[in-house]
C-alpha cells in the first residue's frame, strides 16, 4: 500500500483529507501543536481498518521535515502522496500588517509546502509514481480584504505546482492544486452569523463548505484515475468563483 | 578509489537507477545521444552519485559532463 503525508492533517480540511485518504493509503497524519487530535484521526483511520500514524512537522523548519521524513522511511517506504495543506492565517489590513506577520505566513503556507515537497519529490522520483497536492484557497486568486500575506502565500502555491507539473510530468508525477472557498473549520470559526448568511448569498450552492467536500476531491486527484490530471486549480468552493 | 572502480559504479546506477543497458554504458557513451537520458534524469544520476559517494556535485561542475567517462571522471576527483 502507498503511503500519503497530509501536514496539518490533525484538525480541519487535514482531518477530512487524513479520514479519506485512509480507505486507501497508509497516512501519516502530520502535526505541529495539535498531537492529541493527530492521535484521535490516527485512532478513527485504524477503526476503520486502516493504517495510520502521527508525525511532529514544523514545515517552516527543513530540520524537522528532514527528521519526519527520515522516521517515515523507516516505518513505510517513502512517501508517495503529499498532501501540502498545513497553513496559518495572522489577518491585517496592509497598512497595519506586520512585517513578522506577512514573514510567518509566507514562511509556513508557501515555503513550508516547497520545502516538503523538494523532499518528498525524491522518492516519488525513483518510483516514477508520485501525487502531490496543494489546498490553496480562492483567496489566492481573488485577494481578499484583511489577507495579504494570506493570499500573496496561497497564490504562491499555483506557480509552485504548475511548475512541478511541468518538471516532473514525464516521472508520473502529478501536481494540482485544490482551491477551497469558505469551509466551516476553526479557521472560518470567527465569523458570524450575520457574515456568514452574507457569504452564503453570493454562493450557488446555499451553504458553507464542509471539509468533506476538500477531502473527496483530494481523494480523486490521488488515485490512480486521474493520472492525466496535472498543473491544474480546482475551486471547490460552492460557486462562488462562478 | 582507482577509475575503473568508479566507472562499475557509475554504471550499476545507470542500470539501476535509469534502467539502461548495461552493454550501453561505456566510458564513451554520451550521455543525452547514446544513453538518451533527459535532463532530469541526469538530475536523478547526480542525485543517486551523491547518496552512492557521499559526496556534493554543484551545477556548474556538471556543464562540461556530456559522457559517461567525464562524470566518471568528475566523481572520481571528488573522491
Amino acid at each position: 500500500m502507498k503511503t500519503a503525508l497530509v501536514t496539518g492533517g490533525s484538525r480541519g480540511i487535514g482531518k477530512a483529507i487524513s479520514l479519506s485518504l485512509g480507505k486507501s493509503f497508509n497516512v501519516v497524519v502530520g502535526y505541529s501543536s495539535s498531537k492529541d487530535s493527530a492521535e484521535e484521526v490516527v485512532e478513527d483511520i485504524v477503526k476503520s481498518g486502516g493504517t495510520a500514524t502521527a508525525i511532529q512537522i514544523d514545515v517552516k523548519s527543513s530540520e524537522s521535515i528532514e527528521n519526519a521524513f527520515v522516521t517515515i522511511e523507516e516505518e513505510f517506504d517513502g512517501v508517495d502522496v503529499l498532501v501540502n495543506n498545513a497553513g496559518i492565517t495572522k489577518d491585517n489590513i496592509l497598512p497595519r500588517l506586520k512585517e513578522d506577520d506577512w514573514n510567518d505566513v509566507i514562511d509556513t503556507n508557501l515555503s513550508g509546502s516547497f520545502k516538503t515537497s523538494q523532499r518528498a519529490i525524491k522518492h516519488m522520483m525513483k518510483n516514477k509514481w508520485g501525487r502531490i497536492v496543494f489546498i490553496s484557497s480562492i483567496v489566492g486568486m481573488m485577494g481578499n480584504q484583511g489577507q495579504a500575506n494570506y493570499a500573496a502565500s496561497k497564490a504562491g502555491l499555483i506557480g509552485l505546482s504548475k511548475s512541478i507539473a511541468k518538471e516532473m510530468g514525464s516521472r508520473n508525477i502529478t501536481s494540482n492544486v485544490i482551491a477551497p472557498g469558505y469551509v466551516d473549520t476553526d479557521m472560518t470559526a470567527f465569523l458570524t452569523d450575520e457574515q456568514k448568511n452574507n457569504i452564503i448569498e453570493q454562493l450557488s450552492i446555499k451553504r458553507i463548505g464542509k471539509p468533506e467536500d476538500i477531502a473527496n476531491i483530494v481523494s480523486f486527484l490521488t488515485s490512480d484515475e486521474s493520472e492525466y490530471i496535472t498543473g491544474q486549480v480546482i475551486s471547490v468552493d460552492g460557486g462562488i468563483t462562478s | 578509489m582507482e577509475v575503473n572502480e568508479v566507472f562499475e559504479k557509475v554504471k550499476n546506477l545507470f542500470v539501476e537507477e535509469l534502467g539502461i543497458d548495461a552493454e550501453k554504458v561505456t566510458m564513451e557513451a554520451k550521455l543525452e545521444e547514446d544513453l538518451e537520458i533527459d535532463s532530469l534524469g541526469i538530475v536523478e544520476v547526480v542525485m543517486a552519485f551523491e547518496d552512492e559517494f557521499g559526496i556534493e556535485i554543484d551545477d556548474d561542475e556538471l556543464t562540461d559532463v556530456g559522457t559517461v567517462g567525464q562524470a566518471v571522471n568528475l566523481l572520481h576527483s571528488k573522491l
